[in-house]
Formats: structure tokens, sequence, C-alpha cells
């Protein structure tokens, strides 16, 4: 699984919002000084008459969005996530989403594989922030296959999108060809019988190498990509928690939350099943290449591996 | 009807809509009565002659557009609304009530010739320029106009707007400001001063015009004026009087978002009919 090319999801996400372009007249971009970072300069180079850069100024640049929204546009803005969902939150709220206004905000440099910028850039709350706003569909792509695809159905959809993108290159295992996505739908990577791995984001890759790890170990995991924080695709956690009967949540996002507090949710009303959640544990990030600071916060498929078998051990 | 009638008319229907504003917030022992009451002349000149709109088509595409971004003041903007036919006026009666459609601030899903939805100080100007910039990508010849309090430009947001649409050289959008000179907790300048106003504005790259915000005339001036500037946005800035017309609200930052009891509406409402 080693050899596989590698891409990060806001490289992606700029080819694509590119290609859209001609397919969407309506399609406008907005930025915060950002375009190189978050890739929406590939766009900005072909349609320099709907690309607007903001300048430093998240707050106006959502509630200009949203005036274009209501006059049926569909303003994409970008910006990294920790000014995207963190400093502009309130406008998001109230802007965007209190209207249900179809604007498309793609964040780029979630979590702490931002890397040297340290704490201050690395937003692990993101998802926690956006997934509490009614009617905002959360998504967390995998991969730079899972990104496109996102991207399409995100603007396929009428209403608030909050769409988070890594800055660092990950490894492309989605098949361009036959990869179908559908907002809402988790996707069953590999089946198990022991215990199911609810994965988003970069960390889906890695729970199934660590799924291999664990199988060397003699447990059988099951490996659930859920890309759509929210709405969370209830039917599928319920399902394999119940075949399963072990959950283990696994997200590069603190897990105050994030996607385990979403699965948390579901189980302990529906299906109450025994659950440990793997992300960063409430504290800040640091500075340290991306590389290190994942298996810095145990979120390598080594690392995660090997806290699923302490836990199916001993889970008290 | 001439220029004398016209404003004569536009006088009577202001002070229709202090009225109106009164007793909403009366009936409703709820709501912003002090900014209302400055903004009276302003919203009855934008609703009655400067502002291309049709109450029976609420979204019709070639109307002006208009954002509350000083979105307390529901009581003067839904009465306008009201008085110009978007819905009848006796659900004002409902205004903030569990039962009604009428939300505490606008809410452009629930009310008829609500453009944007706003109330949290700073938001609404920010989507009055993506408005604006939409009209410019349609090469559209509507306008935008938004108001704004002088206490809300305490917000960094309506600055970070204010370049936004200087650059973009957005002359179809006008930015009024209400500077009655009090916010909620008392005088702007003893608070965080935005004065100069005017300077500060023309900085930011705005057409600038300094305005008695109760004389129409000043006011149907400034819109043409802002009307026939190219190459840059308007910004008016209206002098009023917070609470004007009720003489014990004027110049009382306590009357911002305050209801009045029984004997003080009687009070209010004998002055306001006089003023008829």
């Amino acid at each position: 699984m080693s050899d596989r090319r590698k891409i990060a999801t806001r490289e992606s996400y700029g080819r694509v919002l590119e290609k859209l372009g001609a397919e969407y007249p309506n399609l406008t971009v907005l930025d915060a000084d950002l375009v190189g970072a978050t890739k929406t300069a590939y766009f900005q180079k072909s349609y320099p008459e709907r690309h607007f850069d903001c300048g430093i100024a998240e707050a106006n640049m959502m509630g200009v969005a949203a005036g274009l929204a209501t006059e049926g546009f569909i303003p994409v803005v970008s910006t990294f996530a920790m000014f995207a969902a963190g400093r502009a939150f309130e406008q998001v709220r109230n802007s965007i989403g209190y209207p249900a206004l179809n604007v498309k905000i793609v964040a780029s440099h979630g979590g702490i594989s931002v890397g040297e910028d340290g704490a201050t850039h690395q937003c692990n709350e993101d998802l926690a922030l956006m997934r509490s706003i009614p009617g905002m569909t959360v998504v967390c792509p995998a991969d730079g296959v899972e990104t496109e695809a996102a991207i399409r159905a995100i603007l396929a959809y009428d209403g608030p999108a909050y769409v988070r993108l890594g800055r660092s290159d990950v490894p492309m295992f989605h098949d361009e060809e036959h990869y179908r996505f559908e907002l809402g739908k988790g996707v069953t990577l590999r089946e198990g019988r022991d215990v199911t791995l609810f994965a988003t984001g970069l960390c889906v890759y890695e729970s199934l190498r660590a799924a291999e790890i664990l199988s060397a170990n003699g447990i059988d995991a099951e490996v659930i990509n859920l890309h759509t924080v929210k709405p969370i695709d209830e039917a599928l956690v319920i399902r394999s928690a119940k075949k399963t009967g072990r959950v283990v949540t696994v997200e590069e996002h603190s897990t105050v939350g994030g996607l385990g507090s979403a699965v948390c949710d579901v189980l302990c009303e529906k299906a109450p099943t025994l659950t440990l959640k793997i992300g960063i544990p409430d504290v800040f990030g640091r500075s340290g290449s991306a590389q290190k600071l994942l298996d810095h916060f145990g979120l390598t498929g080594e690392k995660i591996a090997q806290k699923v078998l302490d836990w199916m051990k001993d889970p008290a | 009807m001439n220029e004398i009638e016209k404003l004569q008319d536009l006088k009577e229907k202001a002070a229709e809509l202090r009225r109106v504003i009164v007793k909403t917030v009366y009936e409703a022992q709820s709501g912003h009565i002090g900014g209302s009451l400055s903004s009276a002349e302003i919203l009855t000149a934008l609703y009655f002659s400067e502002m291309k709109l049709d109450p029976a088509q609420p979204r019709m595409e070639e109307r002006d557009r208009f954002v509350l971004s000083k979105g307390h003041v529901t009581p003067a903007y839904y009465g306008a609304l009201a008085m110009k036919g978007f819905f009848p006026l006796e659900d004002l009666k409902g205004f903030r009530k569990l039962e009604s459609y009428l939300q505490g601030h606008p809410d452009r899903n629930k009310v008829a010739g609500v453009d944007m939805s706003s109330g949290s100080l700073g938001q609404g100007v920010s989507a009055a320029v993506g408005i604006a910039l939409a009209g410019k990508l349609k090469g559209a010849d509507w306008r935008t106009y938004t108001l704004l309090g002088d206490g809300e430009i305490q917000e960094g947001q309506v600055w970070e707007a204010f370049m936004f649409a200087a650059q973009h050289k957005l002359d179809n959008l006008c930015v009024i400001i209400d500077n009655n000179g009090l916010q909620a907790d008392g005088s702007i300048d003893a608070i965080a001063s935005p004065n100069p106003i005017d300077e500060k504005l023309r900085a930011f790259g705005f057409s600038v015009c300094v305005i008695d915000g109760h004389d129409f005339k000043e006011i149907l001036n400034a819109f043409r004026q802002a009307r026939n500037t190219r190459g840059m946005p308007t910004a008016i800035i209206a002098k009023t009087v917070k609470g004007k017309g009720v003489s014990f609200m004027e110049n009382q930052s306590s009357w911002h978002g305050k209801a009045p009891n029984a004997e003080q509406f009687a009070q209010a409402w004998r002055e306001l009919e006089v003023a008829r």
C-alpha cells in the first residue's frame, strides 16, 4: 500500500474547481490572500472575472459570498480551516447557515498535518464548529479522488456546505474510474467481524493500514470511511456497530465534537457500543513536519493499530 | 404630484411609520424603538420614493435591493414593508411572538420583501456588498442600499466591507449610516468613537454626503447624487435623533431596546397624532 501516488487534497480541489468553472457559469470563487495555498489560483488564472481575492478579511468574505448566493451565484469560499470555521464562525452561522444560502466553504489546512506553522494554524476544531450549525453539510475527503467527487457533489447540492481539505500530500487510494461518491453515505472499505474503525479524512488510509496490522494480530477489523461527517450515515454506523460490537473512531481533529462525537451521538441513543475515540486529545497542536506530527499524535497506521490492540485487550 | 406635494406626502408617511413603530413595540412589549424612530425618514424615502419595488413580486429581478444591516430596527423595517404592501399591517401584532413569522431580526426566508437575513451587527453590509457585486457581474442596473447604525460601524467587519466595495468600484452600492450618536450603552463618542465618520469614509474610497436624516429634500438629493456617482460607492451619513418624534425618547440611549408602558404609549401616541 505504500507505493501509491501522493497528492494533497487541496491540490485536487484546485484542479477540479478550474474544470468546474466551465460547467458552472454561475460559479464564483472567493479567497482571502491565500490563493497559492488553497489552490484557487488555478481557477483565478482561467476565470479572473469570477475570482475575488478579498484580502485578509474573512468575516467580510463570508458575507460577500452570502450576498452573491442570494443572487443565484454559487460562491465557493476558500481560506485555511482556522479562519473559515474559526475566525468567521459567526458570519458562517448567521449570514450563511441561518438563511440556508447556497455557499460552499472549502477550507484547506485542516488538522495538525499543516505541520511547521504550528498550533495557531492547525485547526482541530472545524468539524465540531461546522457540525453545530443547523443545516450545514460537513465533508472531509480522504484523498484526491474523493475530493474531486466531493466538490462535484456539493456543487450539485443546493445548500450550505463545508469541506475540509489538507495541506500535506496523502496517498490516492480510491479508484479514479470506479469510485462513486454520495453525500451522507459512508463507504465500507473493508469488512470485518471484531471491531469497526470509522475514519474520516487522511485517517481513512491510515485506518486501512492499521486494519492490516490488526489482521496480522488476529483481529478482523471493519473499516468505514465516513467522508460526510454531517449528515452522518446513521444506518451504516448502527449496522456496523451492532455487527462488530466494538467501535473505534479515527480523525485528525479534536476528540471533542468531531467525527468521534458524531458517531457517539448516534450510538449512545440507538445502539450503545463501547467506543474508543482516536484523535487530537483536547490539546493544541505544535510545530513539526506533518509526518512526525501524525506519529506524535498517534494517527499513523502503526500507532492506530497499537492503540486498538491495547484497548481490545483492556477496554476499561 | 409636484415636488412640494411629494415631500408633504413623504412627511405624512414618515409620521404614520412612527405611529406604526411605537404601536408595534408597545403591543409586542419588545423591540428596538429608539433606532427605529431615528431611521423613519430614511426608510420612508427608500420605500416610497427611491427604490424600484413591486410588493406583488417581492423577488422581481429588476427590483432595487435593500439590506437592513442595523437589523434590530425591524419595527421600522417591517412597518415600511407593510405600509408598502408586502404583507398586511395587522400582521405586525405578531411581531416577535412565537406564533408569528415576524422574527425579532429580519429573515429573508420568512418575510416578503426582505432581501437578506441580518441582525448580527456588521454582517448585513458585507452581504449588501456581495449583492452589489452580483449586480455588477450580471450587468444589471438595479441598485443596492444598506442601512447601518453609527454604533454598528465599530465592528471591524464593516471596514473590511468598505475596503472591498471601494476596491471593486461598486458605484451601484449606497451605504446609509443612521448617525444618531447613541448606542445601547450611551454616546458613541464616550464608548469607542468612530468619528470623524465622513473623513474615514472618504479615506476608504467613498463618495460621501452628510445630510439631515430627517429632511426629505436632503435625503432625496443624496440618493440622486449617489445614483449619478461613477466608479466609487456612496456613503450617506444621515444625522438623526434617536427616538425622534417622541419627546421623552429623543436622544436617550435608554430607549434603545425598551418597550413603553401603557402610560408612556399614550403620551407617545398623543405626540405622534399631532405630527399627522
